[in-house]
C-alpha cells in the first residue's frame, strides 16, 4: 500500500477550519489521517518533512489554456500540467478554445485520456455553443457526464441575451456554472489594450471598462432570472467588481475570479509596446487595480485563476496590435499571490488557500478537492511562503515563454505538489 | 558626439539631443552635396504609402552621399507573409547601415529596433509617433519665433489618429510651450491632456486660437467623421481654419500643416496659400532635418 506522511508542516485547510501544526497521512490516493504533529509518527512508507512550510489542500486553477488538441506548438496537456505542478497546482480546468473547439464528449474524453500524460488532474470546461460560434448550445448533459465541469465560449463571449439565458437554464439543471469572458466585442474591435492615457500615448485603440461591465451586469440580471450560476472569468474593472458585489449582497449565484497579473500590474506597465503585457482583458488603470485588491480582501472576489495562455515567439514578437493576447501564469501565480497579496498587502495565508483551493473546488463542484478532510483526494500543495527566489522564463516547464515576470524576485513558492498521493513536483 | 542610434520617438530624446539635431539641421544644405555618409546604405522600408516623408528621407540621404533603396510592402517578401523581424534581419544581412521605416502599426519601430543592430529611424508608426515631423516643425517655428517657451500652439483636427500631433505635443511641451489640442471629442478625447505637461484639450476653436502664436491644422479624413452627411458641414463650421479665425490669433501667428492638405476641409485655400502659411517651408525643412537625423544616427556629425 502506497502511503505518504507529510510531517511537521502547518496545515491550513479553511474548509475544515484547520490552521495548526499537524501531520497528514495519505494512502491509496486519499487523505487517511490528519493529526497533531508527531501523533502519526512511524506511519507511511514514505515521509516528507514540511518544516517551515504550509501544507494546503491542492491548489486549483479554474482557467488555463492547454492548447490541446490542435496547437501543440504553444503547449500540450503534458507540458502545461507539468508547469501547473511546478506552480503548486494539483488540478486545472482547461478552456475549450482548442482546435477543434471542445464542444463534444469525444474531445472532452480525449483530453482526459491517460495518453495525454497529464501530471495533475485535468477538468475540461466545454464550449457552451457548437464551435463556440454563438448559435446553438452544446449538449450540456452529455458533456457533463463525461467530465465537463463548466461551460463557456471564453474568448468569444455569449452576447445574445436569449442564448445566455438558455445556457444558464441548462447549467442550472446540472448545477454547474456558465463561465463568461465578459467583453462586449462590438465595443472592442481593433483594440489591443486598456483605454486610457497609456493607450492614447502609444496610439493604440483601447478597450473601455464599460465593455466588460455591461456584459457582467447583463449576466447577473440573467442569473437572477434563471437561477443559473454565472462565473465571471478574469474580472478586471472596478465597475464589474461593483456589479458582482451588489449581486452577492442580493445572494445571487454570481462568482468571480481574478488573475495575478491584474492585481499586480497596470496598463502603464506596457511601457514601449512590450507584448508580454498584452492580454485580454487588458491590464487596467491603477484605480481598477486598487479596487480589485479591495475586492479580494472583502470577499467579492472568490478565486485567483491564472488564464495561463501560452503563445510561441513568432506569435508574440510581432507588431503590438498584431500580437496574440495572453501570457503564461501557472508557475508565477502562487509566487505573486504570496509576494504581492500576502507579504505586501497582508492577506492572511488562510485566505490565500481559500482563493486558490477551497473556493475553486466549491464553485466548480469538484467533490473531495479543496479540502483535507479524511477521505478527500490526496491532492496537497506544500509551499514555503518565505522562500526567496528568482523566476527565469527560460527554466519554465511550459512550452512557451510569454511572461512579463521573467527575472522577477519572489518571496514564496511551492516546494512540493502531491497529486492523488503521488509527488508530481518537488523543488 | 555619441551616435544617436535609433530614432523611435520624441520622448526618447533629451532636450540637448533635440537642440543638437536642430542646430545641425540649420547647417545642412540639400543643394550643397556632402560626402558625410559616402558609401553608407540607407534602406527605406515603407509599409505604407508616403510622398513627402519617403522622398524627403531619400533626398536627405543622397545629399549626404549615401546610397538608398526602397522596399515597399507590395513588392517584396512582406506580401508573402514574412514577419517584420525577419524582413529586418534580411535587410541588415544584405548590408543596410540604417533602416528608415514607415509602418501602419503603432510600436513597429520599437519592435524592429529591439532586434536590429543597425539604427532604425521611425518615419511614422501607426497613430504613435512621427519624430522627424515634430523636429522639422520645431525648426520651422523657430525660424519665426525666438524660442518655444511660452508660445501658445493650437493643434486642430483629428488628434486621436495623428502621430504628428503626439510627436509635436511631446516636443513642444518639453520646451515650455502651451499646446492646445482642439477638435470634436471623437478626435480630441479628454485623455489626450495626459500626454504631456502643458497639454490642454479644447472643443472650441474660436476660443483656442485667441492669442495663438501657431495654428497647426491636421488632416481630417471624411470617413472618420461620424454620421457622414452632417459631419463634414459641421466639422467645417466648427473647426475649419479660416481667415476669420486666423484673425483671432496673434498678428504674427503662423499657420502650419504636416500634409497632405485637404483644402476645403481642415482649412481654406486662402489660409493654406496666405502670408501666414508656412506649409512649404515645413516641407523644405524636412529635408534638412532628415539629413541631420541620418548623420547623427550614424555618428557622423
Amino acid at each position: 500500500m502506497e502511503s505518504l506522511l507529510i510531517q511537521n508542516g502547518r496545515v491550513i485547510d479553511p474548509a475544515n477550519g484547520i490552521d495548526a501544526d499537524m501531520d497528514l497521512l495519505l494512502r491509496d490516493g486519499r487523505v487517511a489521517a490528519i493529526a497533531p504533529s508527531g501523533k502519526l509518527r512511524g506511519q507511511g512508507n514514505r515521509t516528507f518533512n514540511a518544516r517551515g512550510c504550509i501544507v494546503a489542500p491542492g491548489l486549483i486553477d479554474l482557467h488555463v489554456h492547454l492548447r490541446e488538441p490542435g496547437q501543440p506548438h504553444k503547449e500540450t496537456i503534458a507540458t502545461g500540467t507539468a508547469a501547473a505542478a511546478a506552480g503548486g497546482f494539483t488540478s486545472v480546468c482547461a478552456m475549450p478554445n482548442t482546435s477543434p473547439v471542445n464542444d463534444s464528449p469525444e474531445i472532452t474524453r480525449w483530453m482526459q485520456a491517460p495518453e495525454r500524460g497529464a501530471l495533475v488532474n485535468l477538468f475540461p470546461i466545454a464550449a457552451a455553443t457548437v464551435g463556440s460560434m454563438g448559435e446553438t448550445l452544446t449538449d450540456f448533459a452529455a458533456l457533463n457526464r463525461v467530465g465537463a465541469v463548466a461551460f463557456t465560449d471564453d474568448g468569444k463571449p455569449i452576447l445574445d441575451d436569449r442564448l445566455m439565458r438558455d445556457a444558464l437554464k441548462h447549467a442550472a439543471r446540472l448545477k454547474v456554472p456558465v463561465v463568461q469572458h465578459a467583453e462586449d466585442t462590438r465595443a472592442t474591435a481593433g483594440c489591443s489594450m486598456n483605454y486610457g492615457a497609456t493607450s492614447f500615448r502609444l496610439g493604440v485603440h483601447g478597450m473601455p471598462n464599460e465593455a466588460e461591465a455591461s456584459v457582467v451586469e447583463r449576466d447577473i440580471a440573467l442569473s437572477r432570472e434563471t437561477g443559473g450560476h454565472v462565473h465571471v472569468a478574469h474580472l478586471s474593472t472596478r465597475e464589474s467588481l461593483e456589479a458582482v458585489r451588489a449581486a452577492k449582497r442580493q445572494k445571487l449565484r454570481a462568482s468571480a475570479e481574478i488573475t495575478p497579473h491584474h492585481f499586480t500590474l497596470v496598463d502603464a506597465n506596457v511601457g514601449e509596446f512590450n507584448t508580454h503585457y498584452k492580454m485580454n482583458p487588458p491590464l487596467r488603470s491603477t484605480a481598477d487595480r486598487e479596487a480589485l485588491i479591495a475586492g479580494i480582501f472583502d470577499g467579492t472576489i472568490d478565486v485567483i485563476a491564472t488564464d495561463h495562455a501560452p503563445h510561441a515567439f513568432h506569435e508574440k514578437q510581432v507588431e503590438f496590435e498584431r500580437a496574440a493576447f495572453g501570457i503564461t501564469g501557472l508557475e508565477t501565480a502562487l509566487p505573486l499571490v504570496l509576494t504581492v497579496l500576502h507579504h505586501h498587502f497582508g492577506l492572511p495565508l488562510s485566505r490565500v488557500v481559500e482563493l486558490m483551493s477551497t473556493s475553486p473546488a466549491v464553485l466548480f463542484g469538484l467533490q473531495g478537492r479543496g479540502t483535507l478532510a479524511k477521505g478527500a483526494h490526496a491532492d496537497v500543495t506544500i509551499f514555503d511562503p518565505k522562500k526567496k527566489w528568482t523566476f527565469e522564463a527560460a527554466q519554465s516547464l511550459s512550452k512557451s515563454r510569454n511572461t512579463p515576470f521573467d527575472g522577477w524576485n519572489f518571496t514564496g513558492r511551492a516546494v512540493a505538489t502531491v497529486v492523488g498521493g503521488n509527488v508530481a513536483f518537488e523543488a | 558626439m555619441k551616435p544617436l542610434g535609433s530614432l523611435l520617438s520624441i520622448n526618447q530624446l533629451t532636450t540637448g539631443q533635440i537642440e543638437s539635431i536642430l542646430a545641425l539641421a540649420r547647417r545642412m544644405d540639400p543643394n550643397r552635396p556632402s560626402r558625410l555618409l559616402h558609401g553608407k546604405r540607407v534602406v527605406l522600408l515603407f509599409y505604407e504609402a508616403s510622398t513627402r516623408t519617403r522622398t524627403s528621407f531619400e533626398f536627405a540621404a543622397k545629399a549626404l552621399g549615401a546610397v538608398t533603396t526602397l522596399v515597399t510592402a507590395t513588392s517584396s517578401s512582406i506580401e508573402k507573409g514574412e514577419s517584420l523581424i525577419d524582413t529586418g534581419w534580411t535587410i541588415e544581412c544584405i548590408g543596410a547601415d540604417v533602416i528608415v521605416m514607415r509602418h501602419p502599426n503603432s510600436g513597429s519601430a520599437h519592435l524592429l529596433s529591439r532586434y536590429m543592430s543597425v539604427p532604425v529611424i521611425n518615419a511614422g508608426d501607426g497613430m504613435h509617433q512621427h519624430p522627424s515631423q515634430a523636429l522639422l516643425d520645431a525648426l520651422t517655428i523657430l525660424n519665426h519665433k525666438k524660442h518655444l517657451r511660452g508660445l501658445r500652439i493650437v493643434i486642430v483636427g483629428d488628434v486621436y489618429h495623428s502621430r504628428v500631433a503626439r510627436s509635436n505635443a511631446e516636443l513642444l511641451s518639453r520646451f515650455g510651450a502651451e499646446v492646445i489640442f482642439c477638435g470634436p471629442s471623437d478626435f480630441v478625447p479628454e485623455v489626450a491632456a495626459a500626454l504631456a505637461p502643458g497639454v490642454v484639450v479644447s472643443h472650441d476653436l474660436n476660443a483656442a486660437v485667441q492669442g495663438a502664436d501657431v495654428v497647426m491644422a491636421l488632416r481630417v479624413q471624411k470617413e472618420r467623421l461620424r454620421d457622414q452627411h452632417h459631419a463634414v458641414a459641421e466639422y467645417v463650421a466648427q473647426y475649419q481654419v479660416t481667415p476669420q479665425r486666423m484673425k483671432l490669433a496673434k498678428p504674427d501667428a503662423i499657420l502650419m500643416h504636416p500634409g497632405p492638405v485637404i483644402r476645403g476641409m481642415e482649412l481654406t485655400s486662402e489660409v493654406a496659400d496666405g502670408t501666414q502659411s508656412c506649409i512649404h517651408e515645413q516641407v523644405r525643412n524636412g529635408v534638412k532635418v532628415r539629413m541631420a537625423i541620418l548623420a547623427m544616427a550614424m555618428g557622423k556629425a
